[in-house]
């Protein structure tokens, strides 16, 4: 492929870059298929309807998360601290409910039968909890100008931290059973999990958003590069605390989803959260240099390893193959992101 | 003698203890091509970020259309019309040259999907097509990243975008050192066209027959001072670099 884009240079075919970017979505579309489809030859109870409809609810909150983190990566920044944001917007939505929810005459029942406005208040509270560590890593970044490496994996630490000292250290217990048994593992239309609905509403409408507005332009601006961006009057620090806000309150989101779908915190669960879906955007296509990605390609991103997962599980293989094989693909991706990277700059 | 469009009054500009501008005077007038040159380290390329707004000078002053201003950031400069071609492009090199050219001036779509943001992608682009068309720019097309166009496209991207947009003064920072022949020539007239249009055009070049070439006037900048200034007509190649170089002394106020 870099032989392709060092030729480019002495007279570009129109369409030649831009049927390279996406190919990119289109190749691992097709491995995405190819997989779907070896699996269900090998152990045809792969593809029935209940195996998906479990590997899709079991990834909407990953999906979430890599959808903002597709935003950070494009931007040229990064987020480490998305799973303890997670944990943390879970514990406050949690301890929320909660507090306002609680039956004071027995307490060892919680919130289970709270109504829909504790929950709600409880889910507002997750996500602003969310966004403000967004909000913090966004300030950090663009304002402290700390590295975004170095200011979230701080962030990571405090909201761990944070989370561990709310709770003494043992998951939050009592949650409402309206929630669960509704967003937690509830169907719509009797078909599909609300999870994976929530989780397909957020990437298509923040697709578009990436996609078609100025939001995402500027994004890719910033990512590409930001002191051209600033020349032309784009207020780079303002974008990047947006970006980060997102990404932060969709932690937020994802924690509330995760709340709902366990029945309790997950303080100690979700330490590989940022790895996962750092991979998945980049599985996807997606630069880690900035400046150019797509969330078509994070939702790609985030069901390859799901489908490997599940698929080892169905075909009898060890499960943990699949840690082995998308970690491989990963820094196969990275390389040849790079490789293309240099030859571009080198013509 | 007419009121200079943009005039820069003993500008000073420190870096740590490096003197970039050690008060240095410019005019610019409308409807000429100026050039403003001296050698590497003179402190041009600080001039013109004072003057464009990138940057602030310590002590001194900026006149616009006879009446003094603050350059406070690039935004203000580009609302008055002032434009730049930097040295460097500043392009988004992911993006493709329409986007480039609208970068920061965003078009959108009417009614209620501008209101959520929605840019409008097809006029954008064939507007686009069409400033790079009235420049005689040809592009493969206005969907190509930019990071894949040649050294001497990128550069007719960044002209482009700093022509359509600019009313009043135009800065270009050696924007022919990466071209060949016929691509300079064509940058330098499309220089001439936009010097037509009643547009203050400054040229920064090291190239000097092309400064004999292009330029109505010629400003010399040396340490960080102006030193010279010349009519193009009946100045010489030894003069100009006589003044760069201080073998030839002349006053700030020579014209
Ligand atoms: N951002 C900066 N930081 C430190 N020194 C700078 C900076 N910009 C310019 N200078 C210094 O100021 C002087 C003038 O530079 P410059 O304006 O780029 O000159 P020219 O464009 O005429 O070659 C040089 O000595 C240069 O090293
Ligand atoms: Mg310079």
């Amino acid at each position: 492929m870099s032989g392709t884009s060092k030729a480019l240079p002495a007279r570009p075919p129109a369409t030649l870059a831009s049927r390279l970017a996406t190919t990119n979505v289109l190749w691992i579309f097709v491995v995405l298929v190819a997989l779907v489809l070896f699996f269900t030859a090998v152990q045809p109870n792969f593809a029935n309807p209940l195996n998906i409809r479990s590997i899709a609810a079991d990834n909407a909150a990953l999906l979430v998360l890599a959808v903002g983190m597709t935003f950070v990566i494009v931007s040229a920044g990064i987020d480490l601290s998305i799973g303890s944001v997670l944990i943390f917007s879970g514990v406050v939505a949690a301890k929320v409910m909660l507090a306002v929810g609680g039956d004071p005459r027995d307490p060892s029942a919680g919130a289970a039968d709270a109504g829909w406005g504790v929950i709600g208040l409880g889910i507002l509270a997750g996500l602003l909890a969310g966004l403000a560590w967004g909000v913090i890593n966004g300030l950090l970044v663009a304002k402290a100008r700390v590295p975004p490496l170095i200011a979230t994996l701080g962030t990571l630490g405090m909201a761990l931290g944070a989370s561990y000292l709310l709770t003494g250290g043992t998951d939050v217990r009592g949650i409402p059973r309206q929630l669960a048994g509704t967003l937690g593992f509830g169907l719509v239309l009797n078909s599909v999990p609300w999870l994976v609905v929530i989780a397909a509403g957020v990437a298509v409408v923040l697709g578009l958003v990436l996609a078609y507005t100025r939001f995402g332009r500027y994004t890719y601006a910033i990512g590409s590069n930001p002191e051209a961006a600033r020349r032309v009057g784009i207020r780079v620090d303002r974008h990047l605390i947006k970006v980060y806000a997102l990404m932060g309150l969709l932690s937020g989101l994802a924690g509330v989803m995760s709340l709902a779908h366990f029945s309790t915190t997950t303080i100690s669960g979700h330490s590989a959260d940022n790895l996962a879906a750092i991979a998945a955007v980049v599985l996807g296509g997606t630069s880690l240099f900035g400046g150019s990605g797509r969330v078509t390609g994070t939702v790609i991103g985030v069901l390859i390893p799901a489908v490997l997962q599940s698929g080892f599980v169905t075909i009898g293989v060890n499960p943990y193959w699949q840690n082995v094989a998308v970690g491989a693909v990963l820094v196969a991706a990275v390389y040849l992101d790079q490789v293309r990277r240099r030859a571009r700059e080198r013509a | 003698m007419t009121t200079p469009l943009l005039e820069a009054r003993a500008l000073v500009k420190t870096y740590g203890h490096v003197q970039a501008l050690r008060g240095a005077n410019f005019t610019a007038y409308a409807g000429e091509v100026v050039a403003l040159i001296g050698d590497n380290g003179a402190g041009k390329s600080t001039l013109v970020s004072c003057l464009s707004g990138t940057s602030q000078a310590d002590a001194g002053e900026v006149w616009f259309e006879g009446r003094q201003v603050r350059l406070d950031s690039p935004a203000h400069a580009q609302r008055l019309g002032i434009e730049v071609v930097y040295q460097d492009l500043a392009l988004a090199a992911d993006l493709d040259p329409a986007a480039n050219l609208f970068l920061g001036r965003e078009l959108m779509r009417p009614g209620v999907l501008g209101w959520f943001g929605v840019l409008d992608r097809r006029r954008m682009r064939e507007e686009a097509t069409a400033a790079f068309g009235e420049l005689g720019i040809e592009l493969p097309d206005a969907g190509t990243r930019v990071s894949s166009l040649s050294g001497g496209q990128r550069q007719s991207v960044a002209v482009a975008r700093s022509v359509a947009w600019a009313s009043k003064v135009i800065f270009m920072d050696e924007p022919t050192a990466a071209l060949g022949v016929v691509q300079r020539e064509r940058v330098l007239d499309v220089m001439r066209r936009v010097r037509d249009r009643g547009i203050a055009v400054v040229l920064i070049s090291h190239n000097m027959p092309e400064v004999l070439a292009v330029a109505d006037r010629v400003e010399v900048l040396r340490l960080g001072q102006r030193v010279a200034r010349f009519d193009i007509a009946g100045v010489s190649l030894d003069d100009l670099v006589g003044a760069m170089t201080g073998a030839l002394d002349v006053t700030d106020g020579a014209a």
